[in-house]
């Protein structure tokens, strides 16, 4: 089991250029668990995630891994306890499946050093996790999209981690597809233990795989906590201007948005 | 498509691998060494006179016979070995701009790099009477890591950063900018103008002992500094965030990389002149035939490059032949084809 840590951010306010789009925002993420962050289009749920993975440098405010500032932890350390798998990632010409896995474990790696068997086995480790050993020696131009997902989180996971930090990782994949990857990361973390911190787009998929879910609406956190008590009515209007009704869904009893429209009431 | 779910599928044992060296490398290897062989045998041979065996054999292993046939070959050891170093300094310098701004099509004299260094040169002689290569090549290098700075500036300005096309165009148009600034400072000088005529077009004829002195420790320091940033580079081809996620500091990484592709064009270009399409053409091929993996791509760069430039030279020989032209052309005209049909193929896709 992946030991438990404290993970907070701490008065951020972030944003792009003059653009600020998170306004003194405090977030602990529960450790060990699946958290997951929902709010309407470009209202920071993105910038929260990147900002915690420092892919972003907050303007004021601090991210601390265990009390210790992020900023101040050496960048190759700290990517052996925070792995993150970004929106877009870019496939480099003619790389094989397992080529690609591995460098995911560039921040175990020295100059000098070469493979040694803790790397082969988290390659392959990652990769039967992500039902991906088959495909191994395939070229990744060769693959589906649900495919060449999962090879990314296998990436992702031969880091090793102990908190990971996904940024809508179904987006454009078929529901099928969006089913397995959360099915897959709900094993990951079921197994080891692994933090995982997303961003989804979904709010019915974000209600059923979730933990602990973090509302936000522009750039401020206004709910959070397991997504029975969180998910209401009233919050979901908050978030969206949405009208719906909220109830239990039948298959995996957590709360189910059904929105209404002007046909629809 | 079978459905592989997480249930069905069966288990298979490891049959998979990593790759650790390229599928090719060991052919690679074998036809780089006797390519380089071949064409360091070309360049003592080939010229404005043709040496027979028995002169080539007298002038690399008889000091003592003092044929005029010998006495070529001895002075084209000297410009061979230039034009290996140049060639390979080239070679890197292009795989290494590819690899910072992860763009194909990037290349020391397609971003202006070049010329930039060339302008500074020229307006060194100029105005302040410098003559000696070790003074150009500080004055060559400062140009060229001016002009990087500059067309980067640029070609990332706007929504989406510096993309491959915008970097490009900004290079053009850097590059036309200052080599007419370059024109204006030499045209009205008859001195600078003669000294520089040959220089400005690139080659590698000038090359003696002590041009390679000054040049070989700009060559070993941007060949380390490249092969020790490699991994770091693999990581940043899979684009900043995830480099980032995997501790890779990708603003130094890309300031120290740059800082040895730049140094490495900066003094060829001081010694040798602007000689374009090298760091293109030799990172490509390698790429071609090895893969995308930056700890095979850079060294075999500096190889691919080294004997690239020494053919270009050897063909001037033999095409301008009874005078020569000089290697930047031949260059040109194989780089600018490739440049344009690279361009066409990836419809400008980032690698």
């Amino acid at each position: 089991m992946k030991p438990a840590h404290r993970f907070q951010a701490e008065e951020i306010s972030a944003g792009y250029e003059q653009h600020t789009i998170l306004n003194d925002i405090n977030v602990e993420i529960p450790s060990n668990q699946i958290n997951v962050i929902i709010g309407a289009n470009a209202c920071g749920k993105s910038t929260l995630l990147k900002t915690m993975a420092r892919l972003i440098k907050p303007e004021s405010g601090e991210i601390t891994l265990d009390g210790k500032a992020i900023s101040s932890i050496p960048s190759k350390q700290l990517a052996r306890v925070l792995g993150l798998l970004p929106q877009s990632p870019i496939v480099p010409e003619g790389i094989s499946v397992a080529d690609l896995v591995g460098r995911g474990r560039f921040p175990h790696q020295s100059f000098l050093q070469g493979w040694t068997k803790k790397d082969y086995e988290a390659v392959a480790e990652a990769m039967e996790i992500m039902d991906i050993t088959e495909l191994a020696n395939q070229n990744i131009d060769e693959l589906s999209g649900g495919q060449r997902q999962r090879v990314w989180i296998a990436m992702a996971l031969t880091q090793q981690t102990d908190i990971l930090f996904l940024d809508e990782p179904t987006t454009f994949l078929d529901i099928t597809y969006q089913i397995e990857i959360l099915d897959m990361l709900t094993d990951l973390n079921r197994k080891y233990g692994t933090t995982i911190v997303m961003v989804l787009h979904d709010i019915n998929l974000a209600a059923r795989y979730a933990d602990h879910i973090f509302a936000l609406r522009q750039g401020e956190l206004i709910a959070k906590g397991g997504p029975s008590e969180v998910m209401t009515s009233q919050l979901i209007g908050d978030l969206f201007g949405l009208h719906c009704t909220v109830i239990k869904d039948p298959v995996s009893h957590s709360p189910l948005v059904v929105p209404k429209g002007r046909y629809h009431v | 498509m079978p459905f592989l779910t997480s249930r069905s599928r069966e288990r298979k044992k490891k049959d998979w691998q990593i790759t650790h060296f390229p599928k090719h490398l060991t052919i690679v290897l074998v036809l780089s060494v006797v390519l380089l062989g071949a064409c360091v045998l070309a360049s003592l041979i080939f010229g404005a006179r043709l040496v027979t065996q028995d002169q080539l054999i007298a002038g690399l292993f008889h000091s003592n016979i003092d044929s005029y046939g010998a006495t070529v070959v001895r002075e084209r050891i000297p410009r061979t070995v230039f034009s290996l170093c140049c060639g390979a300094a080239l070679g890197v310098s292009g795989a290494l701009m590819q690899a910072v701004t992860r763009n194909p099509i990037a290349d020391p004299s397609i971003l202006g790099v070049n010329t930039g260094a060339s302008l500074f040169v020229v307006s060194g002689i100029a105005f302040l009477n410098i003559s000696t290569a070790g003074q150009y090549i500080w004055l060559a290098i400062a140009g060229a890591m001016i002009t990087a700075v500059f067309v980067y500036g640029i070609g990332s300005m706007g929504r989406d950063g510096a993309t491959p096309l915008k970097l490009v165009l900004a290079g053009a148009a850097t590059s036309a900018a200052l080599s007419s600034l370059v024109s204006a400072i030499m045209i009205p000088r008859t001195n600078v103008m003669d000294q520089f005529r040959f220089w400005q077009v690139g080659s590698v004829g000038a090359g003696n002992w002590s041009a390679i002195t000054t040049f070989l420790p700009f060559l070993i320091i941007g060949l380390v500094v490249a092969v020790l940033s490699a991994s770091a580079l693999n990581a940043l081809a899979l684009g900043d965030e995830v480099a980032t996620g995997q501790g890779v500091r990708t603003g130094i990484l890309r300031l120290i990389a740059a800082f040895a592709g730049v140094i490495l064009c900066g003094a060829t270009t001081a010694l040798a002149g602007p000689i374009g399409f090298i760091g293109l053409l030799s990172a490509h091929l390698i790429r071609l035939v090895l893969g995308p993996d930056l700890r095979f791509i850079i060294p075999m760069s500096a190889v691919a490059g080294a004997i690239i430039l020494t053919i270009s030279d050897v063909s001037g020989r033999l095409i301008g032949s009874p005078g020569e032209l000089e290697a930047g052309v031949v260059t040109a005209f194989i780089g600018a084809p490739l440049l344009i049909l690279l361009a066409v193929r990836m419809k400008v896709r980032s690698i």
